[in-house]
């Protein structure tokens, strides 16, 4: 029979991180808090990332014996653990009672340090970017929605599934991660009624499988195996001479894994036969390199939204596009990410219409081995 | 007596049996005999010797075959706990299992298949001892060219998967003749169309070209407008698709395929809701295939017995696999004489498709004549906008796609709001309707529907099976407000909790043969 593994009952250390502004410009119409804390307070808003915290923390009452917990002191952490018989240390205490962005940065920086198998925090977009500045795109985390604005795919749908999420990865019945996008929009931007969102970097965080009883459907491949098998189908059909332009995101850089190249996860490289020529280029380095040479761009689009240009990969740049022309720009995404877009369109801004209008339509995406989809986009 | 109103009866008292019984190799013990055979007596011995030296050396095993060693009656017992181990349709209101149209298949119809003049039937016997098995053959082959328009059928591929392979294949041989087999080297299909619309294409070579649907859910016409091309070898649809959507323009699409010179297949697996109603040829199809194991009854194949009956237009007839079931007017014969060609696709099976098979598809369209075969697909089109309609009233229960627009034989919900609401899944509540006798099946990966509930009823639930069947998902539905974990915890009553499928992706994990599972497991 199959062996049962029983010996995943090992100590997690659990880094928590609570942002307890995170959602107070939300329900006083302030859409988002950075910055606006006080003026929130001011209109009568209440803390509920506290609350929220909790609700997450009912859900892993009970595995006690199985989680070190290390936190925060006051309302960033230390007093959502209470009532709970948790072996929880604090190791950071921020200056002052008025917590702000760089007191989350500052912690989740400790955290990291700590060596914790799992940072959770509480908050929104912003605070994921503080703890992507802090923590970097090794650490595994899960976020507890609790901000005005969650874009970023590192958060669970709610607290709760947050917990129950926490709770397979203590009992070690998930132990596959993936990276998720920390993405931000512009808050001024966004009072004045405009989304522009932006690529901040990635987080790890923990995937749960679900368990079926289902004869028929067995799952489809995990999104990194996907990743390798377009990163394989793009290479095979790469041409000698000409360079490629490999934007950011996890699917664009399984290309440069398999080559065995540096890569950057949310910058853009450049490549030529095969061979790196530079990691993270500007958009004029990019330009200096294509002027007398053929080139192809491969980019994916971004989690969420589904932006395929101007959000995360502004060196390319409506230029760079039209210097390549638009029968080379080569797009790639797994099934997973196009049948979260929900029947939505793409998306494009890279700031100039006519480039945005000569690459709207239908495009063809390549989704695996062999295999591509119709996929429409819009300026 | 109590008459029960089964109209809101949940079978809450259901139990399955719960015991994981053991596979047969671990119930063996070494020398264990279900039956001695006698010494041969020696007047036969001394005739043909020891049976074993006379045999050819090639056919001789090196090694002693490693069988598992067991008494009768423990063979017996074995079997029939796994028979109560199952859920199928013998036992279950089944009418969860969508794109699969799993109906009642009458027990006749598998007793004829038994009869020893089938049983023992062997696929090398002279053409004159078979007449029997050929002549349903070929007149199965005329009912199904009525049924679907087409100019001759097969009945060699053992499945819907062979049946859309050799419609791929017959695509490369169409081309091959032409020259044109390397330039024409894509397939479209759709994304609602069954998966191995795109993999068996795939596995002949072919680039796969998928389209997503429009906001009607439709295959969008402007993606397809901008996939077809001279690279267009075939397309490859359903319809309608496992939404249950039927494409009403699906003339346009064949059209503009033909005007870039290209073929079209259509996926016919599910045609439970089209007999007598659509067929593929006026719909603009140059081939199609029919499961028999579904639409006529067989029963589902479930990688059993199956036939994927492929049907095609005069101009592929002879590329057809080989033989041909025909008849000169006075004798049945097989005939090797059309697809006598060097682009005939060849074999896609041994012989000539499973023969009970074929039968039993032949004893349910003959008990029920054309009339009969319409029925059918009115009383599943019926029974499916009749559970729609109900399941469309509960708060939590949405379809995707055209609002009010009936569907075909089956529909693809979503339970999206009950999970954002609950946090129970599709898949918890799959597993929660075995406590009560009953099951249900989500959709392919990836789940472009969010949290999706496949459901077909076919022709074959009476009004009272059906609203059991509502009132079992709406008691469910209940608990994922009331009581959440017990359904994220089911199923209680069955025989095995959960089964982990996180290593499905791992290659070190896989154990696909015994051999292979005992070299990493044991």
């Amino acid at each position: 029979m199959l062996k049962k593994n029983k010996d995943y009952r090992v100590m997690k250390k659990i880094g928590l991180i609570i942002n307890p502004i995170a959602g107070m410009g939300g329900s006083v119409g302030l859409k988002g808090t950075d910055g606006l804390a006080h003026e929130a307070l001011r209109l009568g808003s209440i803390p509920k990332a506290l609350d929220k915290a909790k609700v997450f923390i009912e859900k892993i009452s009970g595995l006690e014996n199985l989680v070190e917990i290390v936190t925060c002191s006051g309302d960033m952490g230390e007093n959502a653990l209470k009532k709970y018989n948790f072996n929880a240390r604090i190791i950071y205490f921020p200056r002052s009672e008025n917590t702000t962005s760089s007191d989350t940065v500052e912690a989740a920086r400790i955290m990291k340090n700590e060596d914790v198998d799992l940072l959770v925090f509480t908050g929104g977009d912003g605070t994921a970017k503080n703890i992507y500045e802090g923590a970097g795109e090794s650490t595994t985390a899960i976020g507890i929605p609790a901000g005005v604005k969650i874009h970023s795919s590192v958060f669970a749908k709610t607290p709760g599934r947050a917990g129950e999420l926490a709770k397979l990865f203590i009992e070690g019945k998930t132990t596959l991660t993936k990276e998720a996008e920390v993405l931000d929009i512009d808050e001024c931007e966004y009072r004045k009624g405009n989304v522009n969102t932006r690529l901040f970097g990635y987080l790890t965080v923990p995937v749960e499988r679900k368990f079926m009883q289902n004869k028929k459907a067995p799952s489809l491949k995990s999104e990194k195996s996907q990743q390798y098998e377009i990163a394989n189908e793009v290479i095979r059909d790469m041409l000698e001479d000409e360079y490629y332009i490999i934007g950011p995101g996890s699917t664009t850089r399984a290309i440069m894994e398999i080559l065995g190249l540096k890569n950057t996860l949310i910058g853009v490289d450049l490549i030529y036969n095969k061979k790196l020529i530079e990691n993270d280029l500007s958009e004029n380095q990019i330009l200096k390199y294509i002027s007398s040479s053929p080139a192809k761009i491969i980019i994916t689009p971004t989690g969420g939204q589904g932006y395929l240009l101007g959000r995360g990969n502004q060196q390319i740049s409506d230029k760079v596009v039209k210097t390549v022309g638009k029968d080379n720009i080569i797009i790639i995404a797994t099934k997973d990410k196009i049948a979260n877009l929900k029947g939505e369109p793409l998306l494009l801004d890279t700031g100039s219409n006519e480039t945005d209008e000569m690459l709207k339509g239908y495009a063809k995406i390549i989704t695996g081995f062999r295999e591509t989809v119709i996929y429409k986009i819009n300026s | 007596m109590k008459k029960i109103d089964r109209s809101c009866k949940v079978r809450k008292n259901f139990h399955q049996a719960k015991w994981d019984e053991a596979i047969i190799f671990e119930l063996s013990q070494k020398g264990e005999r279900g039956i001695l055979v006698p010494k041969a007596e020696t007047k036969i011995s001394e005739k043909v010797g020891d049976g074993i030296s006379k045999l050819p050396k090639n056919m001789k095993r090196k090694t002693v075959l490693n069988l598992p060693e067991m008494s009768q009656n423990r063979v017996l017992r074995h079997y029939t706990r796994l028979s109560q181990e199952t859920l199928g349709a013998d036992v279950n209101v089944e009418i969860g299992q969508g794109t699969c149209t799993v109906k009642y298949s009458p027990k006749i119809n598998d007793q004829l298949s038994r009869i020893p003049k089938m049983a023992e039937l062997h696929p090398l016997q002279d053409e004159s001892t078979v007449q029997g098995i050929l002549q349903i053959m070929y007149e199965t082959d005329l009912y199904l060219r009525e049924v679907s328009g087409m100019d001759r059928i097969t009945f060699q591929p053992g499945g819907g998967s062979q049946g859309v392979f050799t419609m791929a294949s017959l695509v490369y041989a169409y081309y091959k003749e032409k020259g044109e087999e390397n330039q024409r080297n894509e397939i479209i299909t759709t994304i609602y169309s069954h998966p191995s619309d795109a993999a068996a294409p795939h596995v002949k070579g072919y680039k796969i070209v998928y389209i997503h649907p429009d906001e009607n859910g439709y295959p969008d016409f402007e993606a397809f407008k901008a996939a077809v091309s001279d690279k267009t070898a075939a397309f490859f649809v359903a319809n309608p698709e496992d939404t249950g959507v039927y494409n009403k323009n699906i003339l346009k699409f064949t059209k503009l395929v033909h005007e870039h010179g290209g073929l079209c297949g259509y996926d016919q697996a599910n045609a439970n809701g089209l007999l007598g109603v659509t067929r593929a040829k006026e719909a603009g199809f140059d081939m199609c295939f029919f499961n028999l194991h579904k639409t006529f009854s067989t029963p589902h194949g479930c990688g059993g017995p199956a036939v994927g009956a492929t049907g095609v237009l005069k101009h592929i007839e002879k590329y057809l696999p080989a033989p041909l079931v025909d008849y000169d007017g006075e004798k049945y014969y097989l005939n090797y004489e059309i697809t006598n060609n060097p682009y005939s696709v060849g074999k896609i099976r041994s012989f000539n498709g499973v023969a009970q098979v074929v039968l039993k598809a032949y004893a349910w369209i003959r008990s029920l004549g054309p009339e009969g075969l319409y029925q059918v697909a009115k009383t599943a089109v019926l029974n499916n906008n009749y559970l729609f309609k109900k399941l469309m009233e509960l708060p939590y229960v949405d379809a995707p796609y055209i609002k009010g627009k009936q569907r075909v034989e089956q529909v693809r919900y979503t339970l999206e709001k009950l999970y954002n609401e609950t946090g129970v899944s599709t898949a918890d509540v799959q597993r929660r309707m075995m406590d009560f006798g009953m099951h249900y099946w989500q959709s392919h990966h990836p789940y472009y529907i969010p949290e999706p509930m496949t459901l077909e009823p076919t022709e074959t639930p009476s009004k009272a099976d059906l609203d059991e069947y509502i009132e079992t998902l709406k008691f469910i539905f209940n608990e994922a407000y009331t009581n959440p974990e017990i359904v994220k915890t089911a199923p209680h009553q069955s025989v095995c909790h959960y089964i982990d499928e996180s290593g499905m992706d791992d290659p070190e994990k896989w154990a696909v043969t015994w051999r292979s599972y005992q070299k990493k497991f044991k």
